[in-house]
């Protein structure tokens, strides 16, 4: 191989490193890599680094809001703090992680050896990389942008926020943006043409089928966040009118736009979450997913309503009483197949023998605490609710309900799933389940009692408040929560840094799953098949373990 | 490379630039969105009956429709393997595209010289903006037919196993019809009525 020493690039020796950075093979070996596992392991570990930043951002923020008429914050540097932890967390950390997890695991699960384009995904990566790194340049800039992260004009406006802060998110999220649409569609091309050549549409693993789904929602939706960012730029840059009243624009565009592209969003951010809990439940409960077709049909239904609920954002703007209702009824009728999902997977559990691993807890707690954000959710569908509690902190409890007790639980429990197969190590189960039960207390510790502080009236993002009864103590109990999710979070890390480096190895089937990923060696090699398992149903790899009593035998069986 | 191989790669090629191209149809959905929304404003039909030239830049955009046929006759003969005749068609693409790009400049220098710029009003906003990106993917694609060019030149196409001139094919053909449908919306619906 005398290619080898003219290209001058480390090539990987052996199998593909774990998760550490430090390896025998050195940095430049993962700054130049387009091997799809590489790419996903850097995705992760950048999701990492931004939860740490993006995580001291709100511990700031809520020691601040610990006791009223506090002044530990000044409102300027408050405004910046939150607006940093929502943009970070929504497009640096649950972003990557989804798209980490993805770029990782849909090649293997369909058996192929690569992306479609692996040099295309390695430019999704590093744009998305440098989308986060120019945000967090704001703050040598001259400081960070300061109109929440969903930017609503008038306030995005130079007149409004003259430091350079917004500049700088509408650059960074536009490069971001554009790693995540040519990832998308390097997602698309990898399912449709890349698997393995028994494996029809209705073999896939569910959570290929969700990733396809959701790159299409990527495509049709991010172009209307891109569109918006630039005519923010423009208008701060260039003295555009788009949204600026005094010169004929219009404020509510930008809002029409922003959510045009982010309610898909929120469902961006949690059909892959869909996607990992519809592995993980069969092979906790040993048994086939319940309603295959309802999975990937509930799934399509999610994706196609996402367009006709944006103005659910809006109701308080004044749009009129025929479009609120009209929006009001996609919004109740988009809780039904979320609804069906749910219904799936206890389904699943139903008879099932159930191993309660660390990942199963994350299952378990993903249904309550979900369900309790899909029915804060339903009641923002509800016009006068909407009215009473929007701009509250019963929002702010909705919304991460939805995002960590959806989103952080699904990606936390694919995080303790597929961490043998990632590293070729253990994750130590034990300390995993003390870090659970901390991070599930931590976490309804911090936003149950927020319910209640909306519906009492406390608006969101005000950098303190007066001493009205009860919002003293029902946010030092808030505060106390957040410290120790914290804790847990730092627990984790210390957990994964410790197993990546001394804990012992992993076979390469720990859980004894089902699907493709499980038949390669933990951690796959650089080429990930040499030969690939024939695939007749949703669990080849169980069929070829057990070729006495295999899914596509058992005609009407469970399952499909 | 198999034949089957290529056929594989020519699929896979053509299905991410018409995907691509779909987001880019969303991209501009939403600037097209925002030029109707600002043009139910008052004043906005008027100033675009006043200031827009709709016989010279539809005459303008005939040349950037037909460099579409011509891309076409270029496609065509690189199926034949002739590749002579393929540069000679790109070339006309070429010239095409850069005389439809002549023609907007000098609209956008009038349009200057009337104190009609991206700061002037909210049609002067959506106006440069949307054009400015359709230019803007004039542009690019103009820049990578160039390159085009210059591999047939260099005989990378001699041996017909590329899919570069069919894929840059489906997005030439997607920004000229973003153009019909900027066009109609632009200059031709204020002078419907």
């Amino acid at each position: 191989m005398s290619s080898r020493s003219e290209l001058n690039i480390p090539e990987p020796k052996h199998s593909i490193p774990g998760m550490g950075v430090s390896n025998n093979q050195g940095l430049l070996q993962w700054i130049s890599s387009v091997d799809h596992k590489q790419i996903g392991i850097m995705y992760l570990w950048l999701s990492m680094v931004f939860l740490v930043i993006g995580g001291i951002e709100i511990m700031l923020v809520r020691m601040q809001l610990a006791v009223p008429n506090n002044h530990l914050l000044g409102p300027e540097a408050y405004n910046q703090l939150f607006t940093m932890h929502g943009t970070t967390m929504i497009f640096f950390v649950l972003t990557p992680a989804i798209f980490g997890f993805a770029t990782y695991l849909v090649p293997l699960m369909i058996g192929a050896n690569d992306m479609a384009f692996p040099r295309l995904n390695a430019l999704s990566f590093w744009m998305t990389f440098f989308g986060g790194f120019l945000l967090y340049f704001s703050f040598l800039a001259g400081g960070a942008p300061d109109a929440g992260w969903f930017n609503y004009a008038p306030l995005n406006q130079y007149n409004y926020s003259s430091s350079p802060g917004i500049n700088y998110y509408c650059s960074g999220l536009l490069l971001s943006g554009i790693g995540t649409v040519t990832a998308s569609v390097n997602f698309i091309v990898t399912i449709l043409k890349y698997r393995v050549k028994d494996m029809g549409l209705k073999q896939m693993p569910l959570f290929v089928w969700m990733i396809l789904i959701n790159s299409f929602l990527v495509l049709a939706a991010f172009p209307s966040l891109n569109a918006a960012l630039v005519m923010v730029l423009l208008d701060r840059q260039l003295h555009a009118h788009f949204f600026n009243m005094a010169g004929g624009g219009s404020a509510l565009l930008w809002q029409h736009l922003f959510w045009l592209f982010g309610h898909p969003e929120v469902y961006i951010l949690i059909l892959p979450i869909f996607g990992i809990f519809s592995e993980i439940f069969p092979v906790f409960s040993r048994k086939p997913i319940f309603g295959y077709g309802f999975v990937v049909a509930s799934g399509m239904a999610i994706a196609l309503l996402a367009f006709g609920v944006w103005v659910h954002h809006m109701f308080a703007t004044g749009l009129g009483n025929t479009i609120n209702n009209f929006f009001a009824a996609s919004s109740l009728l988009i809780g039904v197949p979320t609804g069906v999902k749910v219904f799936n997977w206890l389904a699943t559990m139903w008879g099932g023998s159930i191993r309660f691993s660390v990942s199963m807890l994350f299952g378990i707690a993903f249904l309550i605490e979900f369900t309790i954000g899909g029915l804060s959710g339903v009641s923002f569908a509800i016009v006068p609710i909407d009215w009473q509690l929007t701009d509250t902190y019963y929002v702010v409890a909705h919304l991460h309900y939805v995002f960590i007790g959806g989103s952080l639980f699904g990606l936390l429990s694919g995080l303790f799933y597929w961490f043998p197969k990632i590293s070729g190590r253990v994750l130590d189960e034990k300390m995993g389940r003390w870090f659970f039960w901390l991070f599930v207390t931590g976490f309804n510790t911090t936003f149950l009692v927020q319910h209640a502080l909306g519906a009492m009236g406390m608006a969101r993002r005000v950098y303190t408040y007066p001493d009205l009864p009860g919002w003293g103590i029902l946010n030092l109990i808030s505060t106390i929560g957040g410290f120790l999710m914290a804790i847990a979070v730092g627990l984790l890390i210390y957990l994964l840094v410790r197993s990546v480096r001394t804990a012992p190895l992993a076979s390469d089937d720990p859980w004894d799953a089902n699907t493709l990923e499980w038949t390669t060696s933990s951690p796959p090699a650089l080429q990930n098949f040499k030969q690939v398992i024939p695939v007749k149903s949703t669990r080849p790899y169980r069929d070829y373990k057990r070729p006495d009593d295999t899914d596509w035998s058992r005609k009407g069986g469970d399952g499909k | 490379m198999t034949q089957i191989g290529a056929e594989r790669v020519e699929m896979e090629n053509k299905l991410m630039i018409k995907l691509v191209v779909g987001t880019e149809a969303m991209f501009f959905l939403a600037l097209i969105m925002v030029f109707v929304y600002f043009s139910l404003a008052p004043g906005f039909r008027q100033l675009q009956i006043a200031e827009l030239d709709l016989r010279s830049t539809g005459l303008f955009s005939l040349l950037l429709f037909s460099s579409s046929f011509t891309y076409w006759r270029a496609e065509h003969s690189y199926n034949k393997g002739n590749i002579k005749k393929l540069k000679l068609w790109l070339l006309v693409t070429i010239v095409l595209g850069l005389a439809f790009l002549f023609g907007q400049g000098k609209e956008y220098v009038r349009l200057l010289h009337d104190h009609v710029n991206l700061g002037a009003n909210t049609f002067g906003t959506s106006f440069f903006t949307l054009t400015g990106f359709h230019g803007l993917h004039v542009v690019i694609g103009l820049l990578v037919i160039g390159i085009a060019i210059c591999l047939a030149a260099a005989g990378d196409f001699d041996n017909k196993a590329s899919t570069l001139i069919g894929i840059i094919g489906i997005y030439w053909h997607f920004v000229d019809i973003i153009w019909a449908v900027v066009f109609f919306v632009v200059y031709v619906i204020p002078h419907i009525h």
